[in-house]
């Protein structure tokens, strides 16, 4: 018993009892720590742990057109939130969500790493259908940290007829939330801002800010309730915004333009300015956008060959071709060198000899001696090749830049592309290599040569037409400042001049007359052909544009409308029908009367109707 | 009546004690169950532990009535058959809490146990009887290879499982009972020294200063030792420090992980470290009083992870304070010391071996699970004796219990 003597028990128990002692004490100091001398900044995590603070949205505010009709409003959506937790528990969740929603892999990485960085919650679908969600509300238990709240919805009232000029929103992405257009005073990540058109333009206005909610959860991320040592602040919506845009002419517009083409139309007001219509086809619906993009939409979208997702209205670059001439003719009166009875020093014989070349005029049968609202009239290549050369480069060029076909029109969008048009001579040094000599003034003259404009910047050129030469930059907000102005220095017997070559396009015996006759307003325009190179459809068609303007009879015109219709051949047959329908719409509208689809002269034929009864008393029995 | 209690009881103290924190339990886990999302299991809990607690008392009666002569002689089977349950546990176990991935559970029907509640009891026995019929101390690194293997045994099929947790409390099993066989402090620190070496291996530098340390050490002791043991001392922690890369890149990640995130659990706020950290932010909310009994509100929003098992003491740190925890360390002390004071006024050496290895286990149980609620610990699945839920659990306890009083009665 010597190994278990009572000494040695002693001697050992006490030993043991130290270390007993030190291990306890060490636990005791440990909590002492903890939770006397560190308790109050446990206890301050201990209340951040339990309460989330959500934002609320704020509801996006309403775009009106410019009789107060709705373009753009909110309506009740659902968003299915997920809260910040423990990361498995969260990715179990979102596993589940699948039978549910339409969730890929990289979606739920991309909501974990989210949850993982910035420890907030994470919208998963911010635009739910009902039935999912109740089903989700029904299995509730099944997924603990999802809150799913009603928050305002965008919904586009005309979806693709506005698609390209209203745009679309989207949720804020981690690049435009590190830029300086949205200050982080406003913008938080998961916010909803516009992406494009009106929606990103003016994007501040319409924005509100986003209210805040304090709730408590519990450590699933369960909501509890709401937390009642705050009060919730419900945000402020954004403010309304309205537009020039007449939405019954819009979507008339969209309804009347070619099913299968591509091109865009342009309505401007010329009081003042204001856009009536600025439509591209084809287009998208921009309810597609809001909550999310399916991924397969987007790709088919960007892909496409037609690219729907592009504005051609104020994007498109396209030759203008004989629409262009009026912008010769003007030049040439602003300088002085030609008035509307002038006629040019060799008269159209279909062909015309200048610096060792023949050069032709559209009409190989020629158009003999013409004056200058003649020339217009019968869009005679070989009078506005004589007038060209009477201008002379420097001028042409000089004078074409000050009417800005190489600026933009400054239209209140956030992309607008600026025309391509030589600035100088030397402008030609840098595509063509070499310095431009007074032989390209004869194919600016007519429209052709290196000179592309959109859409856009041909109606704003029109407008000045309308007007009285002048053209203010095109607004589709209402009451926007008015921009940089320019002016043609027409003479009202030059302008009456240049209208009345517009006329003869128009009336009895005009290339455009039976697309463009209407009963109650008198319609004058300008066709153009852009020659190109073949579609991507294989179409060698050359792009049809027509430039016109309508109003009463014996009255200023009220509408200037373009009409561009990619590979639609000929400006007479696919632009001016749509630019005369156009206009007779918005016309009749204006003035009470009622709307007939069928309102040319053409639209009669085209329905079996024959020669419209209001036709002989118009026309005088031309024709 | 006191009279009555002491007969039944033989150690009246320490079951009074012994009771007390069970009751105490039991109110804990009624408590773990009042949260604001309630879940049917956790919140009739409490009405199962009461159960389990009137059967461990059962248990804790006719066991301590058994003769210790008895007990000895089942020491041997059980220990056998308890190594045969571990080794069946490896192919049909199942996991259960914060270690649900683990297979340490044996599922009959309705209850499940874990063999290795068994085993920390039967290998107490075996090593018992083993270490009491030496005549002369286990002094050299010799004399401490039967007893080391006896415990190896279990041990290492509890870490195939893997449960370091109980793993642990095999080693302190081990040393609380070769320290009272009379073995020297300075022999059981060269046995832990290459554990050391493993950690610290890390860096170079700290290795380094440490390794010069152990030969120190060893040459200071030079006397005591056969030059084979210093020999082998030395090797054993130079293997250590060398395998310790090679270790920790075989480590899954998620282990891994437990490890980095028990040096920092903000490398990992939501992932790994997420349970310690809401477990401190309980204990630390809790402050001096705590929130009241029922009322911590990280429990009730269901933050704590298994907040009526393994982290039932963070309950305890929110809803009684530091005052509340104070007094269950204290409480276990003396449960603790009481079990040393039976062993050192017992004359029998199997009484005394017995009644240390169950302090072993005991010490090895609460320092962890406690210690990982304030992140002294990496977190291992282990429960606390007496307050955790857990029928078998408690009824083992109970055993050992009955064990404990019976031995010291006895002799």
């Amino acid at each position: 018993m010597k190994l278990f003597h009572p000494h040695l028990r002693r001697t050992r128990a006490v030993a043991v009892q130290l270390v007993l002692f030190a291990v306890m004490g060490l636990l005791a100091s440990a909590f002492f720590r903890l939770q006397v001398l560190r308790s109050t900044v446990w206890t301050l995590k201990a209340e951040s742990n339990r309460l989330r603070q959500l934002s609320v949205p704020a509801p996006r505010g309403t775009i009106y057109d410019r009789e107060g009709r709705i373009l753009a409003d909110n309506v009740p959506g659902y968003a299915i939130t997920l809260l910040p937790g423990p990361l498995d528990s969260i990715r179990a969740t979102l596993e589940r969500m699948k039978a549910y929603v339409d969730l890929p892999e990289d979606r739920i990485d991309q909501v974990v790493g989210s949850v993982r960085r910035y420890g907030r919650e994470v919208v998963v679908d911010g635009d739910a259908d009902f039935d999912v969600v109740s089903a989700l509300e029904e299995r509730k238990a099944d997924f603990p940290n999802i809150y799913i709240d009603m928050r305002p919805r965008r919904r586009y009232i005309l979806g693709p007829a506005a698609a390209h000029v209203l745009g679309y929103v989207g949720e804020i992405t981690s690049d435009e939330l590190n830029s300086d257009a949205f200050p982080d005073s406003v913008y938080e990540q998961g916010m909803v801002v516009g992406k494009a058109g009106i929606e990103k333009e003016y994007e501040r206005i319409l924005q509100g800010r986003q209210g805040l909610r304090t709730v408590e959860v519990d450590a699933r991320g369960r909501i509890v309730g709401d937390f009642a040592g705050s009060t919730a602040d419900p945000g402020t919506p954004g403010k309304d915004l309205h537009l020039n845009l007449d939405l019954e002419l819009q979507r008339w517009i969209a309804h009347i333009f070619p099913d299968t083409l591509a091109g865009a139309v342009v309505a401007l007001d010329p009081a003042d300015g204001g856009v009536l219509a600025l439509y591209s086809a084809p287009a998208f619906d921009p309810n597609a956008f809001v909550g999310g993009i399916d991924p397969g939409l987007w790709a088919q979208l960007t892909t496409d060959s037609m690219t729907p997702m592009f504005d051609r209205a104020v994007l498109g670059l396209y030759p203008p071709g004989s629409t262009f001439k009026l912008a010769t003719a003007a030049i040439g009166m602003d300088l002085g060198v030609v008035a509307p009875q002038d006629t040019m020093p060799e008269r159209c014989t279909g062909s015309w000899f200048y610096r060792g070349r023949v050069w032709h005029c559209w009409d190989r049968n020629g158009h003999g001696k013409q004056t200058l609202t003649q020339a217009i009239g019968n869009s005679c290549d070989i009078y506005f090749y004589q007038l060209g050369l009477r201008i002379g480069l420097d001028r042409f060029l000089q004078k074409a830049n000050d009417i800005g076909f190489s600026r933009k029109c400054g239209i209140d969008l956030p992309q607008e592309n600026a025309g391509r048009f030589p600035s100088d001579r030397s402008w030609w040094e840098k595509p063509f290599g070499y310095i431009a000599q007074e032989g390209e003034v004869p194919l600016l003259a007519i429209g052709q040569g290196p000179n592309s404009q959109t859409p856009l910047k041909i109606a704003q050129f029109y407008m000045a037409l309308a007007r009285d030469g002048s053209a203010p930059a095109p607004s589709i907000a209402q009451g926007r400042p008015p921009g940089e102005e320019w002016q043609l220095n027409l003479s009202p017997q030059n302008l009456a001049g240049l209208r009345e070559g517009l006329r003869r396009v128009t009336e009895p015996g005009g290339t455009a007359h039976f697309g463009t006759a209407l009963q109650y307003w008198d319609v004058i325009g300008k066709t153009g052909t852009a020659q190109t190179g073949l579609s991507a459809q294989g179409i060698g068609e050359d792009h049809a544009w027509f430039a016109g303007m309508a109003g009463p009879p014996g009255k200023p015109p009220e509408i200037v409308v373009v009409a561009l219709v990619e590979h639609g051949a000929h400006g007479s047959s696919a632009a001016a029908p749509i630019v005369a329908k156009a206009a007779d719409f918005y016309l009749r509208r204006k003035y009470g009367l009622p709307i007939d689809t069928i309102q040319t002269y053409l639209d009669y034929l085209n329905a079996g109707r024959g020669i419209p009864p209001w036709y002989r008393a118009r026309f005088r029995g031309g024709g | 009546m006191i009279r009555l209690f002491t007969k039944w009881a033989l150690d009246p103290a320490l079951v009074l004690a012994v009771i007390l924190l069970s009751l105490f339990g039991i109110a804990m886990i009624y408590s773990a169950g009042v949260v604001y999302v309630p879940n049917p299991v956790t919140q009739h809990a409490w009405i199962r532990q009461s159960i389990w607690f009137g059967l461990a008392l059962a248990a804790f009666t006719g066991l301590a009535r058994v003769p210790l002569s008895w007990i000895e002689w089942v020491a041997v089977p059980s220990y056998v058959f308890s190594l045969l349950l571990l080794a069946v546990t490896l192919v049909i176990g199942t996991g259960a809490g914060t270690a649900a991935g683990v297979k340490s559970w044996i599922r009959l029907g309705p209850i499940g146990f874990q063999p290795s509640e068994i085993a920390k009891i039967a290998t107490i026995l075996v090593l018992a009887r083993l270490l009491a019929q030496r005549t002369n101390a286990p002094t050299s690194l010799k004399d401490i290879l039967a007893p080391s293997a006896i415990v190896a045994a279990p041990l290492g099929l509890v870490m195939l499982q893997p449960d370091l947790g109980t793993a642990m409390a095999f080693v302190g099993i081990l040393f609380a009972m070769l320290f009272w066989a009379g073995t020297p402090a300075a022999i059981l620190l060269l046995v832990a020294s290459p554990a050391a070496a493993l950690v610290l291996s890390f860096n170079t530098m700290i290795w380094s200063v440490y390794i010069l340390g152990v030969l120190a050490f060893l040459y200071l002791y030079r006397h005591r030792l056969f030059l084979f043991e210093s020999v082998a001392v030395v090797l054993a922690n130079l293997a250590a420090g060398t395998i310790a890369r090679p270790l920790w890149n075989s480590l899954k990640a998620y282990q891994q992980n437990r490890i980095l995130v028990f040096l920092n659990p903000e490398v990992d706020p939501r992932g790994a470290g997420y349970q310690i950290i809401q477990s401190k932010v309980a204990i630390g909310s809790g402050g001096l009083l705590g929130k009241g009994f029922t009322l911590g509100t990280q429990k009730r929003f269901n933050f704590l992870p298994e907040q009526h098992t393994d982290f039932i003491f963070s309950v305890v740190g929110e809803e009684l304070g530091f005052v509340g925890t104070l007094l269950v360390i204290l409480a276990f002390t003396y449960v603790l010391w009481r079990l040393v004071k039976r062993a050192q006024d017992s004359p029998d050496p199997f009484a005394g071996l017995v009644l240390l290895g169950i302090f072993g286990a005991w010490l090895v149980h609460i320092f962890v699970n406690i210690g990982m609620t304030v992140g002294l610990m990496p977190i291992t699945g282990i429960p606390l004796p007496f307050i955790s839920y857990g029928g078998t659990f408690l009824l083992m306890s109970w055993v050992a219990v009955a064990i404990a009083v019976r031995v010291a009665y006895e002799r």
